[in-house]
Order: structure tokens, then sequence, then C-alpha cells
């Protein structure tokens, strides 16, 4: 290495797997539903799209995470966004192309997808 | 992309309760599962909590899992990584707010008050991974040092910064440079201290465990300021894990061109050697240690010349100690004010204390001078287990004082410890409760103290020999009054006379147990009594008549056969035959034999 701008290339690359481990107690929460029904019905691939996409746009304040069912497991897999002092979105029958444009819309953009809701698919 | 990050300990404390077989427990279960690609385990340094060891900490949760065996690894992996399940009977119980809610490990009593600046690292990133110190800003400093710095600017911020030296002395670790930057010599050296001898002081090991690069970089910022083209890092033997640790990180940062020629193409050259030092106590005291590195026999010189002007070599030389060193970088990067900002007036930034003895929460905690002793060892450490009272602290090892309950409120920083006749030393905290007889400590002390003074000078070699008897004396029972006024005496003599710090500090132990304990000392020598039942020649064990079932448990396990007495009918010990093993009281079930 015989530059700054090599040491910084080095940074940016490794920045994304050491920044999981800080407590940030304002982060947006992603919760991905992976209890036996929400593997069942595909969530793995729904997070590992999510955890892929958040580090590809660089979300610095938004930790994906997994959680146990929450008891609707017939809109599994589920994806929960919590963000701080707003209320809860619950998506359901999430897909990874789904998750990727929740990504974008929703942590990026700012505006719900309203029709992978759950107020959108239980009527 | 990896979507969960295990985090394990690898400090020495975690790792001698067997958190290498975790990890390779954790590889198997994972692989088992398939979620090699999702999950990242990593070995860290040391996260501070060694009471609750081994630990492993889980993100993104953040679910901090303590006391973890490899048996409890495919729970973790099936319930936690694979179902998103936490485990709740294995999170560490100050997390737990209610059924559903846990709070992050920064909201604990143990972490709260503490500012982790020498020790951000540890527990954090692999210490074996130069990627992962570069990923938070590791190595930064020393581009901006290198190509926005003049030497003189990097003294002047150190300098500002009010940082002194963390191994014992305290003294202004930005003079120290700039006195050997302005001594002119074909070359110059930077050592780095890590011969850390004192009894119960493990963070400079910690450090290098954790976060080794650090102290490289480190070492590297110096060596452009005071115009040195070479480092070495002396640090003992027994502590093979940050051996390997350093061997690594410089092996990493050579092949990156961080040490060598021509860093960050500034035409400036540094490079790093490591000298193992053999376990001599004495070896920690600057001479001594530089006299060691040269090859010889690690004795003490004495100063002047100091060596900022005639050190390693017969070359100017700066000696800094780790945790000083694991400053430098973030003071680099936040600046002096930053750091200036913290501490008290003449004591800035941080201090890590070693955490030891009667306390619930073992361990490292970093805390910002000034802190008191009372927050360090009832909110942060826990307090005294097991219903017992705080007595005192031990604080700089054998070369320091005992902090008596009566200065529990001191803020902790260089001078005031002085003051009160402790010292900080490297940080050491040994806490004592009203079980430790403070005679005994001394003797404790005393007798490290013989076995590591080197002999060169007399004062230290017979002079600690003459105070470990005479403590000796006291402790059988034997002690007159006036021994107590000849201890005194002696330890003046040690301090004034003595060549090196090891026999000029060495009395302190007894000086400051004499000055806040004289009453024990007293009973010893005029009651022949030990208040805390430690000495052995002055305690004996009783059984108490209205207590004793006559259950004859401890006759069966006397050794000596002291103990006489029928079924049911209170026993009787022998206090002539009794070899005081104490197996007999903690064989009694009805509490109903005491010593006194």
């Amino acid at each position: 290495m015989k530059s700054l701008a090599e040491l910084q290339e080095i940074r940016d690359r490794t920045r994304n797997q050491v920044i999981l481990r800080e407590n940030n107690d304002n982060a947006i929460r992603v919760l991905v539903g992976m209890a036996t029904c929400g593997i069942a019905a595909g969530a793995r691939p729904v997070l590992a799209a999510m955890v892929d996409e958040v580090a590809k746009r660089g979300l610095a304040n938004v930790t994906v995470t997994q959680t146990g069912c929450i008891g609707i497991c017939q809109f599994e897999p589920v994806v929960e966004i919590v963000a701080p002092g707003q209320e809860k979105i619950t998506y359901v029958h999430m897909t990874p192309e789904k998750a990727i444009r929740v990504v974008n819309d929703h942590l990026v953009n700012g505006s719900v997808v309203t029709e992978y809701t759950i107020g959108a698919n239980s009527k | 992309m990896y979507r969960s990050n295990v985090l394990v300990c690898g400090g020495t404390g975690c790792t001698s309760s067997n958190s290498e077989l975790i990890i390779s427990r954790l590889h198997e279960e994972i692989a088992a599962r398939g979620l090699e690609k999702e999950v990242n385990v990593i070995r860290t340094g040391c996260f501070g909590l060694c009471a609750l060891g081994p630990i492993m900490i889980v993100y993104p949760e953040g679910s901090f899992y303590s006391r973890v065996t490899p048996e409890d690894i495919p729970e973790i992996v099936e319930e936690h990584l694979l179902k998103g399940r936490i485990v709740r009977r294995l999170l560490y119980q100050e997390t737990i707010v209610d059924e559903n809610t846990i709070k992050s490990l920064n909201h604990t009593p143990f972490y709260e008050k503490q500012y982790r600046v020498a020790l951000r690292n540890c527990g954090v990133i692999n210490p074996e991974s130069i990627d992962e110190y570069i990923a938070v800003d590791g190595y930064t400093a020393l581009g901006k040092v290198l190509t926005e710095m003049t030497p003189e600017e990097v003294i002047d911020v150190i300098k500002r910064s009010g940082l002194r030296g963390r191994g014992g002395a305290g003294f202004p670790t930005g003079l120290k440079w700039s006195f050997a930057a302005k001594n002119q010599a074909d070359q110059k050296y930077v050592c780095c201290n890590a011969d850390e001898g004192d009894p119960g002081a493990f963070m400079d090991r910690s450090v290098l465990e954790g976060d080794p690069h650090a102290v490289l970089e480190a070492m590297a910022i110096a060596g452009y300021a005071i115009g040195s083209t070479q480092g070495y890092i002396y640090v003992r033997a027994e502590y093979p894990i940050a051996v390997k640790r350093l061997q690594i990180a410089l092996d990493q940062a050579r092949e990156y061109g961080l040490l060598g020629k021509n860093i960050f193409n500034t035409g400036f050259d540094f490079d790093i050697g490591l000298r193992l030092g053999a376990g001599a106590f004495v070896c920690g005291e600057e001479t001594a240690l530089m006299t060691s590195i040269e090859g010889k026999r690690g004795e003490p010189r004495p100063r002047p010349p100091f060596p900022a002007l005639k050190g390693l070599f017969q070359k100017p030389t700066i000696l800094n100690n780790v945790e000083t060193y694991a400053n430098i970088t973030q003071i680099i990067l936040n600046g002096a004010d930053w750091f200036a900002s913290m501490g008290t007036e003449k004591s800035k930034g941080t201090k890590v204390f070693a955490l030891g003895g009667k306390i619930k929460h073992t361990g490292l905690v970093e805390v910002p001078m000034g802190t008191t002793l009372r927050e360090i060892v009832e909110e942060i450490g826990g307090g005294v287990p097991d219903g017992h009272t705080f007595k005192a602290a031990q604080t700089g090892g054998p070369s320091g004082g005992c902090i008596p309950a009566s200065q529990l409120d001191i803020k902790m920083d260089f001078d005031n410890l002085i003051e009160i006749g402790a010292m900080m030393g490297s940080g050491g905290l040994i806490v004592m409760d009203d079980t430790t007889c403070m005679v005994d400590i001394a003797k404790f002390f005393l007798e490290f103290t013989v076995d590591e003074s080197c002999g060169k000078c007399t004062p230290c070699r017979i002079g600690t020999r003459r105070l470990l008897e005479t403590l000796e004396k006291i402790t059988n029972g034997n002690g007159t009054m006036e021994d107590l006024d000849r201890l005194e005496e002696l330890c003046y003599y040690l301090k004034e006379n003595s060549l090196c710090a090891l026999g000029q500090t060495a009395p302190n132990p007894v000086l400051s147990t004499l000055h806040y304990f004289r009453d024990e000392y007293l009973a010893h020598v005029v009651d022949h009594r030990c208040p805390a039942g430690v000495c052995k020649a002055l305690t004996n064990y009783y059984i108490l008549e209205d207590k004793c079932r006559g259950c004859t448990l401890c006759a069966r396990n006397c050794p000596a056969d002291a103990i006489t007495g029928s079924v049911k009918v209170p026993h009787v010990i022998n206090t002539a035959k009794c070899i005081k093993c104490g197996a007999c009281m903690e064989k009694c079930k009805f509490n109903a034999i005491v010593k006194r």
C-alpha cells in the first residue's frame, strides 16, 4: 500500500462488516420473521436479499435482524420495519424481489409500499 | 454479506475457560445448518467482563451471552442463528428488562459509566485481521500524521492533550517525546513497555490481545515525531496470546507497507522488533528494560542520563506503556481538545482499571479520570459479594498503597492517589473485604518484591528482606511495638536510597497499611490477635456449644484428630493439636464452628 487512497479503499470495503457491531439505539430495525413458519415459507432468501440491499445502499442507520414467530403464520414471510417514534409497518408474503423494493422505496425514500402491507393483504 | 456477526472473546481469561472449543463448535454447528455464508464467527479481544466468561455476543441483535459452554452451542445456533429466538437462559441477567425487552449492553451498570478509548476495539474487531482494524479507521491517524503534520505539530498535539504515561509514574507523554526529539543522533529508538508485571493488572495484555495494530500505529507515529526509524516492543513471554497476535499484526502491517520503507510514499521508514521478557518484574523499569533489550542481564542503572538522551544502545529513546500508545491514534484523529475535555485538571482522558479480588464483576473497566472509587467498585464492579463489606482497595500493585473505605469518594487520578499515599500504578485495583488481614496483605506484596528485587542495590536487596522478616514476626504473633517503629523507619530508608522504582516503591504497601490500619497491626502486636482471622498463628478454631448438635461430622473430617466428643453431645477442639486447616468449619452444617 502506497497511498491514503488505497487505505480508504480497504476501509470502505471492510466497513460494512464491522458496522453491524455498533450498538445503535436509534437505528431503524428491519425484523424478518425466521421461525419455522417463516423459514418454510421462504424467509431465508428474503433475509439475505434485505441484508445485501441494505449493504449495497450503505444504509448505516438500518439494522436487519431476524425475529421469531409473531403469530401470523399464514402471512409469512413477514418483514416488520420499526423506526424510532413511528408506527410499525408490517409487510407480508414477502419475496426477495419485494424486499429489494421495500429497501429502495421505504428505507431509502421513506415511502411505504402500501400494496405489500398487511392492511392491503388481509381483506 | 453476512447477516449476523457472532463475536466470541479470545482474551486470556475466556480462552482458559474454553472459548477456543466454543469457536470450533460454532463453526461445526453453523456448517451443519448451511449458514456459513450468513453468519460470521469472529474471535475478538477482551470484552472486560471477565467474571462472566466465556462471553459471546451476537449482532445485530446485540445479545450478550455469558458463561457459555461448548454444550450450549447447538442450542444457540439452532434457536438464535437459525430461528431468530434469543436463548434467554444464557443472557447476561443485567440486560433483561422484562419478558419481551432486552436492553443494550451499553446500558447495563457495568458498561454504562465506562468510556472506552484505549479499549475501544477490544471485543469489537478481530485482532488477527488488519482489514477489520482499518475498517474502524485504523492507520488513518498515521496517514494523517505523515501527510499533513510536521513532527513538531504531532508533539504539540500530544502535549496539549495532557496525556500522561499510563505505566505508573504519569509523566507527560508529549514532554517525553519533545526531549527525545530535541536530541540529535544518527539513530533513535521508540520502545513499548509491555512487561506488565503488577499482580492483578492485565489491561496491557488485553490491548495487545484485542487491538495490537493500535500499538504498532502509535509507535510509528511516535517514530515520526521524534525522528526514529526503529521500534521495539518488550513483551512478557508469559503472554503467549499477546505475543502471537503481535507477530501476526507485525507481519500484516509489513505486508501492507504500513511498516517498513517509505510508508505512504512519504519517505518515512519505520519498523518494529519484538523482544520477549523472561519474566523479571524489574524489567518493567525503564533502564532495566532497555538493558534487557540490548541482550544483557535486566538490571536498572542510575539516571541521569535519562533515556531521552542516552537510552537503548546509548541512543535517544522514548519508552511508553501499551495503554499510553493505545490513546495516541484517537488523540490524533479527534484532536487534543477532545482528549483534554475528559478527566480532571491535571489528569486528562480515561484510565483502564483491572478490577480483581473481592468484587462481583472481575474484569477490565475504562472510565474518565476523576471517576470516584465508589462508582468503580459499587456501581460498575457490582460491589463486594457474599454479604461482606468493603475494607480497602489496593492500587498500583506492589508499588502502590491501599485506599480505605473512608476514602471511597476519592476522585481517581494521578495526583489524588499520591496525596493519600497510594498511586495509580498501571491500574490494578484489588478489592479487599472484611475477611482480608491488612498485615497479611502487606506481607504478600513484600514476598513479591523480595522475590523480584534484582539485587543490584543493597537497600532494596536487603531492605525488602528485613521488611518481610519483620512482617512475618508480627503475623506470627511475636511482634513488638519497637518493630512497628523500625518497620516505618526502614520503609523511609528504602524509599530514599534504592536505585530504581522497584525498591523506592516497595515499602508503599507497608506504609499505607500502617497509616490506615494501624489498629490491625496493634491487634497483632498487643493483643496477639488477627481481627480478620487470616494469620494462622494468631487464630484458633472453636465450637459453639449452643449450636453444635453432636453430629460428629467435624471429628470424622479432622485430619489431626483434634476434635473430641460423642454423638449428640457438643464437640470440643483441642487447640494444641489443631493444625488450623479449616476442614471442620467447611463441613459443619450448623455454622457451629468459628475462628477467632
